[in-house]
Formats: structure tokens, sequence, C-alpha cells
């Protein structure tokens, strides 16, 4: 079981239209042998923990460049953990100021990457992270 | 983990998003859960879409969703996307296309990658359809990776097939080619906006004139899969209803199986054969390098040592 490839849901949530750092996300993860579910722009929190749990993916990634982080990212955490999917990573990146970032990992929130990480370093965190959580599991 | 059956078979999401899983790695806990289960498959219509990339496939699966939650039908819908031959990762992009019809708590969407198979669906697939029959869905449908002429591995998974085709899609030689046209039930004309479209659809009625001993002679619709997919569903309704006289559907699904043990039985003993073989295959690449046989010769003498 622990050599099934990784399952990453990538969404755009909220009104954002920039979709264009999701989609190099996404190709960068497939790239790195991940199974990429894409859902592209304007999910719901709702809609992206439907579609993780359906999907059964080991980590969701979201792309925020609207503001909306520090609602959106806890929400969609609380959502996850009322659809019993504790396992599940919750990572992601945008444009998020440092103190944001701080706030929302310290919350719960696994790491979250910034403009300019290079994709490698994402994959190999997501690779550990997912790693960690299934031996937990 | 032990998976709950009865949670399956009672339609709880969680559960039968982890059976997926487990069917899905092809290891005997999702057999063990198939057999706790089959006893109740076999309820729900079955239908698969398949046809090359960019026609349409998704889009027309989201407006048959749309089509049979109007009817207050429970849907199921798994969607097959390509794994990558060099890296092992997939991108699975058709759930982006039915985002709207995928929230619905009637509605259960799961991507599937192929996983290095070819017959435009992933090896589990079918089992992946068989769960979901047996956990309660009225209707599920199929959809392939985008296929060229020959992956009919759907013919074996549903019980009517379209092949989904745009006004691009070629002309009346490509329509008399074998394969993927033979395995349709209805043949969707998609994009029908687009200029070509009645010639398309033209070729494809002229090829089926040609068919000699048809039992079912396939429709030919015209959709636009964003405005009117009415000509579809009625014409699945036809095939449907067609399938439900004199045994038909029975019939069609015990072929289904057949083919489906055939291809399974083929991959077991193939895993088996292969086994432990690796030394006896590098002795016999030795004897065609070093000019003593044919590769043919060299496989044909391979089989026969790791049956004896």
């Amino acid at each position: 079981m622990s050599d099934r490839p990784i399952r990453v849901l990538i969404a755009k949530a909220g009104l954002d239209g920039h979709d264009r750092g999701a989609k190099v996300v996404a190709q960068a993860l497939r790239d790195a042998g991940m199974e990429v579910v894409y859902t592209g722009l304007r999910q719901t929190p709702e809609m992206i923990v439907k579609a993780a749990l359906e999907e059964d993916v080991d980590a969701v990634g979201l792309s925020l460049h609207s503001g909306a982080h520090m609602t959106i990212f806890p929400r969609v955490l609380e959502l996850l953990h009322a659809a019993g999917l504790t396992h599940v990573l919750l990572t992601g990146g945008g444009v998020i100021p440092d103190a944001d970032r701080a706030t929302l990992q310290n919350g719960g929130v696994g790491q979250l990457f910034g403009p300019g990480t290079p994709t490698r370093d994402l994959a190999h965190y997501i690779e550990k992270e997912v790693a960690r959580r299934r031996a937990a599991n | 983990m032990t998976l709950d059956a009865a949670a399956i078979l009672s339609g709880d999401r969680r559960a039968i998003a982890r059976g997926l899983t487990e069917i899905e790695s092809g290891g005997p806990a999702g057999v063990t859960l198939l057999d706790a289960v089959w006893s109740k498959t076999g309820r729900a219509r079955r239908v698969g879409v398949t046809g090359p990339p960019g026609a349409g496939k998704s889009s027309l699966v989201a407006g048959l969703v749309r089509m049979l939650r109007g009817r207050q039908e429970r849907v199921g819908v798994i969607c097959v996307d390509p794994t990558s031959p060099f890296t092992g990762g997939a991108l699975l992009g058709d759930r982006h296309r039915m985002s709207r019809e995928a929230f619905d708590d009637s509605v259960f969407v799961r991507s599937l990658a192929t996983r290095g198979n070819l017959g435009g669906l992933s090896r589990s697939a079918p089992a992946a359809l068989d769960l979901l029959d047996a956990a309660g869905f009225d209707s599920v449908i199929v959809e392939t990776v985008g296929v060229g002429q020959s992956e009919v591995e759907v013919v074996a998974t549903a019980d009517t097939i379209v092949v989904v085709l745009s006004p691009e899609s070629g002309d009346a030689v490509q329509a008399m080619k074998a394969g993927l046209l033979e395995v349709a039930d209805v043949l969707c004309v998609n994009k029908a906006d687009r200029d070509g479209a009645d010639e398309m659809a033209l070729a494809l009625s002229n090829m089926l004139d040609l068919r000699e001993g048809l039992a079912w002679r396939p429709l030919v619709v015209k959709t636009n899969a964003l405005l009117d997919i009415a000509p579809l569903t009625d014409a699945i309704d036809a095939h449907q209803a067609w399938l439900g006289e004199d045994g038909r559907l029975g019939k069609r699904r015990r072929d289904a199986t057949m083919q489906r043990l055939r291809w399974l039985v083929g991959d077991l003993a193939t895993e088996r054969l292969l086994r432990d073989a690796e030394a006896l295959l590098e002795r016999e690449v030795a004897a065609v390098h070093a000019g003593s046989c044919s590769v043919a010769h060299a496989a044909q003498r391979a089989v026969e040592e790791i049956l004896a």
C-alpha cells in the first residue's frame, strides 16, 4: 500500500481567477510522479472538501492570490476535519504575508509557499509529509 | 484499516472512496471487499463514454449527470485519465469539467489514472464501477481516456457505449476503419454548431448502412454539450429500452464478464509466468544476440520452459 502513488488535489478557491500558479504546480507534481486532481477555478471550501473525500487524496493544495487566505485555509481545514479527513495534508501557496503564514501554520495548516519557490521543493515537502502521515495511520 | 462493506452498501461516501482506493491498489483487500458487496451489484444502469481527446466527453458526462439528476437518480461517475509512462504521474482533469455537477450529495465522482494500462481504462475501472453499483447508485457512468482507434476495453464495462466524435474527427475513410466505431451503441457528433457536423453524421450513417447483420443499429446523434444534449439522452434511453427486451441485457453482461475474465486471467497468468523468470529471460537474450535463434523462437522456448 505504501508504494501507491501520492494523490493530490489542486484547487483555486473563491473568485480569484489567477490560475497560472496552480497549473504550474499541478504539472510539476505530475512530473514528480503524483496523481494530481485539478479542479480548476471558483471552488468553494465545501466543493474542495467533497472532492478531497471522493478522490481519497493525501494532500490538498490551495492557491490564493486574492487576500482571502485567512478565511479560506481555516475553513477548508475545519471542513476536512469535520469530514473525518484529519490525515489529509492541507498546503498551498500564493501571495501570503509572512505573519499570516505563521498564523496559519500554527493553526494546523501545512507549509505555505511563496512566489519563486522551486517546484522541486514543493514536491519534496509533499512526499516527505505524506510518507510521514501514511506511516502514522 | 478494516474496510466496511456495510458502510459502502449504505452509501457512505468516505467508505466508498476508501474502497475505491483499495480496489485501485490491486491487493487482496480490494478483492475481499468486492466479494463482500458482490450480491448487491447488477442493479445500476451502466453507460460508457469514449472518444478521442478533446471531443467533449467530460462536458457530455456533466450534461448526462444533470439530466439524470433531473430524474432524481443518484449518479456515480468514474473518469479515467492517462498516467505518464515516464514519471508515473498523472493530471486528472475531468472533474474540472463537471465541478458544478459533482457538488451534489447524490453525485459521486472519482478520477482514476490508467497506471500503465493501454485499453482506454485503468485496470481497476470495471471493478470501481461494480463498487459504485453495489453502493446503490442508480446510474454509473465511466469516461475513458481520450482514445485513438482501438482502445475498446470500455465495451466490457458498460451496457450502453457512447462514442463521442467532433466534426474535426476525420472523414468517411476514418469512419470505415475497424475498432472504436464498432463498439458504439450511440455515435455522438459533438460540437455540432461547428462546420462539418452534418457531413460527419452523414459519413457515420453511410458507414452503418454498409454494416450487415447488426442486431442494434447504432444511433447517430448531434449535440452541443454546453447547450443541448437531449438527442443523446434520448438515444441512450432507446438503447437501454432495447436491451431490456428479450433478455438482451443479461446476455450482454455475460459476454462482458467473459471478456473481463479473459483479461484478468491473462494478467494474472502473465504475472505468474514472469515471476522469477529473469535469469531464464537473460539466457534467451544471450542466445538471440549470439545469433542462435530469433526473438520469436526464444519466446516460445521460454514459455515452454517456464510451464514445464
